[in-house]
C-alpha cells in the first residue's frame, strides 16, 4: 500500500456531493460546540472547505492526542502538538509504518509494497538504493536542467489574462522533473501525472478513477512501461537515474516485480503532489500576505526561506499514520497495540506551543527549516532537497520576470485529509 | 571554555569557543558555523548536522547509538568517521576537537 485509498480525488460534482451528504462530513460544523469526542478530522470535507485549522487549534488546547472512535476509517488516534508528533515520528519500534501509513487499511489484493510502509532493516536498504539520486550531490547536475525548464514555463506564461497555475505550472513543472529523474521519455511524461492520480484516487463514479479495476488497469499499465525501461537499463552501464539505480542496486535488482512498482510509484507520487501543492500554496499565501509579498520584492535573497516558511504553512501531507506495536502511552493517554495513531502534520505546523504566531505566512521566519512538513526520523522525505531546490528556482526564475502573479478567485482545494492542495488556482500575471 | 574547530568542505577554518554541556551542532549554530542545518534542533532525527570527525578524536567520543546509527546510515556520504553534531557534548575531554562539514547536508 503506497498512500491512503481515500487519498485523492479531484474536486468535481461528486465529491462535492459526497463531503455534502457524508454523514461523516463536519463542514460547516462548529469546531467550539460540537462534542470534542465526535471531532473526527480524517474526513476530507473539512479539508476540502478549508474549515480544519480551528479544529486543530481546539484539539490541541483541550485534547491533544485525541482518540476518535467512530470515523469512516474506523477508530484512531490523533496527535496533535509538534513534540509528541516528534516522539512518534522518532520511535518506528513502537510506533510502525507497517502495515500502511494512510488512515484507510490496505484491500490485500491492491496493495503494493514500498519503503514508506516498511520498518528496519528492509525500509534502510531499499531507501539507500534510491536516496543518492535526490542526494544534494547529483542534484547539483539537474539544476541546470531545472532551471531551463523552469525558465521556458514561466516564458510561454501569458501576461494579463486568466489562467489556471495549477495545470500550467505546478503540474507541468513537476511531472517535468519527474520525467528528468527516471530518465523518462519527454513525450510520454503526462502518463506519469496520471499514474500518480490514478494510484491515490478513491474510485467513484465521475471521479479520477471510476472503479477499483480500472484504477488497478492504469497502474499495470505503469508497472509494463517501466518494465522495459527497467529491461533496456539493465543491458546498459549504471546511470544517474531512478530506475537505471535501481536495476543496479545489490538490494533492489532481484526485486520482485510488485515491490518494483510499489517502490517506483512510491517515487512518482511522493515527487509529485506534495511538490505540486507547494508550488501552488506559495502563490495563495503571498496574496494572502501582500505586506510579505512586497517583502519579497525589495529583497530576492529571502527566497531560500520562504521555501522553507511555504512549505510549512502549506503542510502538502495533512498526515502520516502509525502502527502501535504494543501498549503504550502518550501525555497519560493509554495506545493499545495494533491501535492506529495518525500524527497530523498540519496542526504540529501551527503549534503554538513551539512557534511563534504560527497561523502568521512569515518568509523572513527565524529557524524555518524546523517545520515537520518532511516528518522525522528515518522515514524523513527522501526528496526534501529537490523540493526545495525546484521552488527556490521557481521562485527566482518568477521574481526576474512578474511583480504579481494575482490570484482572481478562491482556489479549489483537493477532496482529501490527506493530500493538502489545490485543484484550481485562476491567476492572472503582471510584468515587471 | 572549549575550542573547537570546523573546517568546510572547501577548507575554510573556524576556531569556536563553546561551553561545557553545549553540543557540537548547537556551538556550530549559536555561532553562525555554516554547512550545519540541524533541522530538528538537536533530536537525532534528521540527520542535518553531519560532521566528519578528525581521525584522533574519535577514540574521545561517545559510541554512536542506535538511533544516531539508524539516521546516519541514511546518508549518502556517510564515512568511517561521520557523526551527528547534536549527538556530541561539548566536555573538556574535547578541548581541540576539529571537524569537517561535508559538501552538503542531506
Amino acid at each position: 500500500m503506497l498512500y491512503e485509498r481515500e487519498g485523492t480525488t479531484h474536486m468535481n460534482e461528486s465529491s462535492k456531493q459526497r463531503s455534502q451528504l457524508s454523514k461523516w462530513s463536519m463542514v460547516g460544523k462548529d469546531p467550539y460546540s460540537i462534542p470534542i469526542e465526535q471531532i473526527d478530522l480524517s474526513h476530507p470535507g473539512i479539508w476540502q472547505a478549508n474549515e480544519y485549522l480551528p479544529f486543530l487549534k481546539r484539539l490541541r488546547e483541550e485534547d491533544p492526542v485525541h482518540f476518535c472512535s467512530k470515523s469512516a476509517v474506523g477508530a484512531y488516534w490523533s496527535v496533535m502538538k509538534y513534540k509528541d508528533i516528534m516522539e512518534v515520528d522518532t520511535s518506528p519500534d513502537i510506533y510502525s509504518s507497517e502495515p500502511t501509513i494512510g488512515i484507510v487499511d490496505a484491500f490485500e489484493e491492491f496493495t503494493l509494497p514500498s519503503f514508506i510502509a516498511m520498518d528496519p532493516p528492509k525500509h534502510d536498504e531499499q531507501r539507500r538504493i534510491a536516496q543518492p539520486v535526490v542526494a544534494p550531490a547529483n542534484l547539483k547536475n539537474l539544476e541546470v536542467i531545472i532551471r531551463e525548464r523552469a525558465c521556458k514555463i514561466l516564458d510561454e506564461l501569458p501576461v494579463g489574462e486568466e489562467f489556471d497555475w495549477v495545470e500550467n505550472v505546478s503540474i507541468e513543472l513537476t511531472t517535468q522533473m519527474l520525467a528528468v529523474l527516471f530518465d523518462f521519455p519527454f513525450e510520454d511524461r503526462n502518463k506519469l501525472t496520471y499514474w500518480s492520480d490514478m494510484t491515490t484516487a478513491i474510485p467513484s463514479k465521475g471521479g479520477v478513477a471510476n472503479t477499483q479495476e480500472e484504477r488497478w488497469a492504469a497502474i499495470q499499465e505503469c508497472l509494463e512501461y517501466f518494465q522495459r525501461l527497467w529491461d533496456e537499463r539493465i543491458k546498459q552501464s549504471p546511470g544517474f537515474d531512478l530506475v537505471s539505480m535501481l536495476a543496479h542496486g545489490e538490494a533492489t535488482k532481484n526485486m520482485p516485480a510488485k515491490e518494483f512498482l510499489g517502490n517506483l510509484l512510491l517515487l512518482i507520487v511522493g515527487g509529485n503532489d506534495t511538490t505540486r501543492n507547494s508550488i501552488s500554496g506559495g502563490v495563495v499565501a503571498l496574496n494572502e500576505n501582500p505586506a510579505e509579498y512586497e517583502k519579497l520584492r525589495r529583497n530576492n535573497d529571502l527566497i531560500g526561506n520562504m521555501v522553507s516558511e511555504i512549505i510549512r504553512w502549506q503542510t502538502p501531507l495533512a498526515y502520516m499514520r502509525r502502527t502501535a506495536t504494543r501498549d503504550t502511552e502518550l501525555r497519560n493517554k493509554k495506545i493499545g497495540a495494533g491501535d492506529k495513531v495518525v500524527m497530523w502534520y498540519a496542526s504540529g505546523n501551527r503549534d503554538e506551543e513551539v512557534l511563534e504566531r504560527p497561523d502568521d505566512f512569515w518568509i523572513d521566519r527565524p529557524n524555518a527549516r524546523q517545520h515537520l512538513s518532511f516528518g522525522f526520523g528515518i522515514h524523513r522525505c527522501m526528496g526534501n532537497r529537490l523540493a526545495e531546490m525546484q521552488l527556490r528556482i521557481l521562485w527566482e526564475e518568477i521574481m526576474n520576470r512578474f511583480e504579481h502573479i494575482e490570484t482572481t478567485a478562491e482556489p479549489a482545494r483537493v477532496y482529501s485529509s490527506f493530500v493538502k492542495g489545490y485543484t484550481k488556482l485562476p491567476v492572472v500575471l503582471h510584468g515587471l | 571554555m572549549i575550542s573547537i574547530t570546523y573546517i568546510e568542505h572547501d577548507g575554510t577554518e573556524r576556531v569556536i569557543e563553546a561551553r561545557p554541556g553545549s553540543s557540537v551542532m548547537l556551538a556550530a549554530v549559536t555561532n553562525g558555523v555554516p554547512g550545519i542545518d540541524a533541522d530538528c534542533g538537536g533530536s537525532c532525527s534528521c540527520a542535518t548536522c553531519h560532521i566528519f570527525v578528525r581521525e584522533e578524536w574519535l577514540t574521545k567520543l561517545e559510541e554512536i547509538s542506535p538511533i544516531e546509527e539508524a539516521m546516519l546510515s541514511l546518508s549518502p556520504d556517510r564515512k568511517e568517521n561521520s557523526r551527528l553534531a547534536c549527538q556530541i557534548s561539548v566536555s573538556e575531554e574535547l578541548d581541540g576537537l576539529v571537524v569537517t562539514t561535508p559538501e552538503f547536508q542531506f
